[in-house]
């Protein structure tokens, strides 16, 4: 009874296993169920070595099975069974060990290939640095002076389930890494803090961010699309939200993206100029820094200001946000090394860090504590300008 | 001469003395076992908060800082506080038992590699209660996540990990000394039984590589505090480098939880099958080729990390073999069952699960060691259900088939057979619901170690929460049996409650007398 059991539940799970996969490995949209099969001729390599071990697994499983389960029905004691005394047979140990060794031989030749032709990163046409930070990414367009950080744009509130959470949740950024097809790009990797691995299933890249070193992969996207993928090693409280997401363009309109960057670079740079020389009111920059503070600073310091001590200090009543304005904007551009606390002044501007500083002076009773001690709330981007190194 | 008995102890503080100063194989073994039982609930509940956060995408019950504390701690917890102890106080009750010695060869010893644990837990868990997170770097603890970025925590746990080593080395120094030297007279080393042939394979490997792991938690505390750069590339180290040496100790550690189950999985299927084992002498070649493979794969868990290809190529053949000393194993099982005389007790059913979730487990290793392959898997939920396929449906399943195989011998009670039934079925089934759909997770590109998801994760996590639920408290199950034996309830068990059971610890009565083979047993070999 209980082995016909036994034996129902085996054969169960292994249906269900099968039929999972082979709908997967049959339908277009396996995106669920089974490893994708992507956009990169390294990407499909990878997928059919996995489709054939997986199948090998299979095979091994079925006839190792259906021998265990078929001796665990037709020797039961409770059916009379008797058993035999054989209990040794140098030859057949020989065999079974050499049998698996020739399918692993098999596998191993076309497994070979695959990760030689993975690990070639000549000749590439153009070349992007890949740094990861807690918890963002920076593109750098080594060839073309482009420049940016990609941050997680899914709202805190779709976070925290005050909001219905859209279709692309915790896989949606600001900037997309923009590439084009049919091009070898090589990516180097590297990290400012920790280790990160970036990876995106559907061009087959994944290598890890270490800090310290630079590592090369590369990628030749087929199809124009949107590729989403996340950091794929623990980092840190932010590792599960700082995805990757690849926007492949054909040549034309790269060329076209790379030319709106150049543009927009040039304007902003005029802008931030412009920008550097304004005066600001008050409720101007607490309104812009509220909304930046939400965004860079408070995964660690939180949205309250409390922090969480003593890796992340407070900032409410804390000695920086309530202590010399030119301390308070210095750690906020250059960071604090041996700690998490990063450089911010590569990737906000004057404006941003002015709106910060402000915002955090003035927010959750600092303002009075401030005000106390007889100190300014209010900075300026030209302040903050004037400390940069 | 020898007393039968355990020393009658009156009052709490003599009792309390009599567990302390216990210096008596079966007591350190009953230790062990209750202290694992104790750990794999603490290291359960953590599971289950773990699982209750991933129940649905967004922050619900915890926040991500705290998350994970838990996976750090439970990774933790059940590796060194609810495993290696389990198989130790295996170790201690049977090894003795088995080759007719006397006690342990070292037992101030055993008792003291014993009561550091305890000590060692207290300190890991009291990280918990300070100001400031926990360890919350994973627990395989990568540099410089756990050192320069690492909370003040950090130091604790470093700390802690030196006295399991220590605990754990002292262990194992006994257990191969009692082996070399205390079997009884006329049981050569190819006759003992499987179970203390792979402990002795198990203690060495424990030997070789627990000084690596304290030697890399050093270098950690170093880096952390004297200035040193071993894994601070700004200061001439490597960050890979903490890999490499965590690896080394890391995946020898993998056959450290398994090997001793292996051995159980090999007493046990012989003896409801009521026939020798198949293939005893392969059997233990396969055991030794896979210790000594176990050194020489490492860098398998280090494929995306930054390994050139010459060693990926090296690592990905070696790790391709351990499958053929592996397969000798399952194949040799599942030969003993054929033209058996088979019967389903308790611990034959966790048995043959183990011998078919063990390989499935086995499988998705082989896919993994297939390194351009690995590149997609690599830290992903596939490699979450792929180990705890290998750990919990196969060591734990193992541990389980070694208690009810034992329990009896142990406490003198037979446990019942219906309630152990329910615990096998609730067991085996909810652990694949639990594990199974973590596969599709990972091939659908769910990375490991993530407080929330996106939403095309959401059915299977769902699942796999329902599963892990109903795992745990099927466990219940296994503790109300396991007190109700300790407390003398329930038939009476004889001297061997398994007709089909071979070894001389089946000779001595249930429950063993307290000092047993004081003279030496008669061994006689047809």
């Amino acid at each position: 009874m209980i082995c016909g059991k036994s034996k129902k539940t085996g054969l169960l799970a292994g249906l269900l296993s099968l039929g999972l996969f082979f709908f997967a490995g049959q339908a277009g949209a396996a995106y669920d169920y089974n490893m994708p099969r992507g956009v990169t001729p390294i990407s499909r390599e990878i997928y059919d070595l996995h489709m054939i071990i997986f199948w090998i697994c299979v095979a091994i499983g079925v006839v190792v099975f259906s021998f265990l389960f078929y001796s665990l029905i037709k020797y039961r004691k409770s059916k009379g069974a008797i058993a035999a005394q054989f209990h040794e047979h140098t030859w057949v140990e020989i065999i079974w060990a050499i049998i698996p060794f020739i399918i692993l031989v098999v596998m191993a030749i076309p497994a070979t290939k695959v990760l030689i032709a993975m690990e070639d990163t000549s000749d590439s046409d153009l070349s992007i640095k890949i740094t990861g930070h807690q918890w963002k990414w920076q593109y750098e367009y080594l060839d073309e002076d482009i420049n940016f950080f990609s941050n997680l744009s899914t709202p805190k509130a779709e976070i925290n389930n005050q909001q219905q959470k859209n279709k692309w949740y915790l896989l949606q950024v600001d900037k997309p890494l923009v590439v084009p097809i049919h091009k070898k790009i090589r990516l180097l990797l590297t990290s400012n803090d920790v280790i990160h691995s970036w990876w995106v299933p559907e061009l087959g890249v994944k290598k890890d961010a270490v800090p310290g070193f630079i590592q090369n992969v590369w990628m030749r996207i087929e199809q124009p699309g949107i590729y989403r993928g996340q950091c794929a090693e623990l980092c840190g409280q932010g590792h599960g939200f700082m995805p990757i997401v690849v926007e492949a363009k054909t040549e034309e309109d790269y060329n076209k993206w790379l030319a709106a960057q150049k543009k927009g670079r040039a304007e902003a740079t005029i802008q931030a100029a412009r920008a550097a020389e304004k005066k600001y009111t008050k409720d101007e920059l607490l309104k812009m820094g509220k909304q930046s503070y939400d965004m860079h600073c408070a995964v660690c310091h939180k949205a309250d200001g409390s922090g969480m001590p003593p890796a992340f200090p407070a900032l409410k009543n804390g000695p920086i946000s309530t202590g010399a304005v030119k301390g308070h904007i210095e750690i906020v551009l250059h960071g604090k090394s041996g700690t998490a606390m990063q450089a911010f002044s590569a990737q906000l501007s004057d404006e941003d860090i002015a709106a910060i500083v402000t915002y955090e002076r003035e927010a959750w009773g600092n303002k009075e504590i401030n005000a106390k001690k007889n100190q300014p709330i209010v900075v300026q981007p030209k302040d903050v300008k004037e400390l940069r190194g | 001469m020898s007393d039968v008995h355990a020393p009658e102890a009156k009052g709490l503080v003599n009792r309390a003395k009599r567990w302390i100063f216990t210096t008596n194989h079966k007591d350190i073994g009953t230790l062990y076992l209750l202290f694992s039982l104790l750990m794999f609930f603490v290291g359960g509940v953590m599971a289950l908060i773990i699982r209750a956060e991933l129940f649905t995408p967004g922050q619900t019950l915890v926040n991500p800082e705290f998350f994970n504390q838990m996976t750090t701690m439970h990774g933790l917890i059940m590796i060194f506080g609810f495993m290696m102890p389990a198989f130790v106080g295996l170790a201690n009750w049977m090894l003795p038992l088995m080759i007719g010695a006397p006690d342990m060869a070292l037992p101030r010893m055993n008792n003291w590699s014993f009561w550091i644990l305890p000590f060692a837990f207290t300190l890991l868990g009291s990280t918990l209660f300070m100001s400031g997170p926990a360890p919350d770097f994973g627990w395989t603890f990568y540099a410089p996540l756990s050192t320069a970025y690492g909370p003040k925590s950090t130091d604790y746990m470093i700390f802690s990990i030196h006295l399991m080593g220590i605990s754990s080395i002292m262990g194992a120094i006994n257990i191969i000394v009692t082996i070399f030297n205390m079997r009884a007279p006329g049981m050569p080393m190819m006759k003992m039984p499987l179970f203390v042939w792979n402990w002795l394979i198990t203690a060495f490997l424990l030997l070789a590589v627990m000084p690596v792991l304290a030697g890399t938690v050093t270098m950690m505390l170093t880096d952390r505090h004297f200035g040193t750069s071993f894994f601070n590339a700004a200061g001439g180290g490597d960050p890979l480098l903490f890999q490499h040496l965590f690896w080394f100790f890391g995946h020898p550690e993998v056959y450290i939880l398994a090997l001793p189950a292996f051995g159980v999985i090999s007493q046990i299927i012989p003896a409801f099958s009521r026939k020798k084992i198949f293939g005893y002498r392969f059997m233990v070649y396969a055991t030794i080729s896979i210790a000594l493979l176990s050194f020489l794969v490492w860098a398998h868990h280090m494929f995306v990390a930054g390994v050139n290809l010459q060693a990926e190529l090296f690592f990905m053949y070696a790790t391709m073999i351990i499958a053929v000393p592996t397969g000798v194993k399952v194949f040799n099982w599942v030969t003993t069952i054929f033209r058996g005389s088979i019967s389903f007790e308790t611990p034959m059913l966790f048995a043959i699960a183990f011998i078919v979730l063990f390989t499935i487990g086995g499988f998705t290793g082989i896919m993994l060691a297939i390194a351009p392959a690995d590149y997609q898997y690599h830290d992903t939920y596939f490699v979450v259900a792929h180990f705890h396929y290998v750990l919990v449906l196969g060591v734990v399943f193992g541990l389980f088939a070694a208690i009810y195989y034992w329990l009896p011998k142990w406490t003198g009670r037979m446990y019942n057979e219906t309630l152990g039934k329910w615990h096998f079925w609730l067991s085996a089934i909810s652990v694949n619901v639990t594990f199974f759909p973590m596969h599709f997770l990972g091939l659908a590109g769910m990375p490991r170690r993530i407080p929330d998801y996106a939403l095309q994760f959401a059915d299977f996590n769902r699942i796999a929460s329902i599963g892990a639920f109903t795992f745990g408290i099927a466990q219940l199950i296994l503790v109300y049996i396991i007190i109700r034996a300790m407390r003398g309830r329930g038939p009476v068990a004889p001297a061997k409650p398994w007709d089909g059971a071979e070894g001389l610890e089946w000779t001595l009565s249930s429950p063993p007398p307290y000092h047993s083979f004081a003279t030496p047993p008669e061994i006689r070999y047809e």
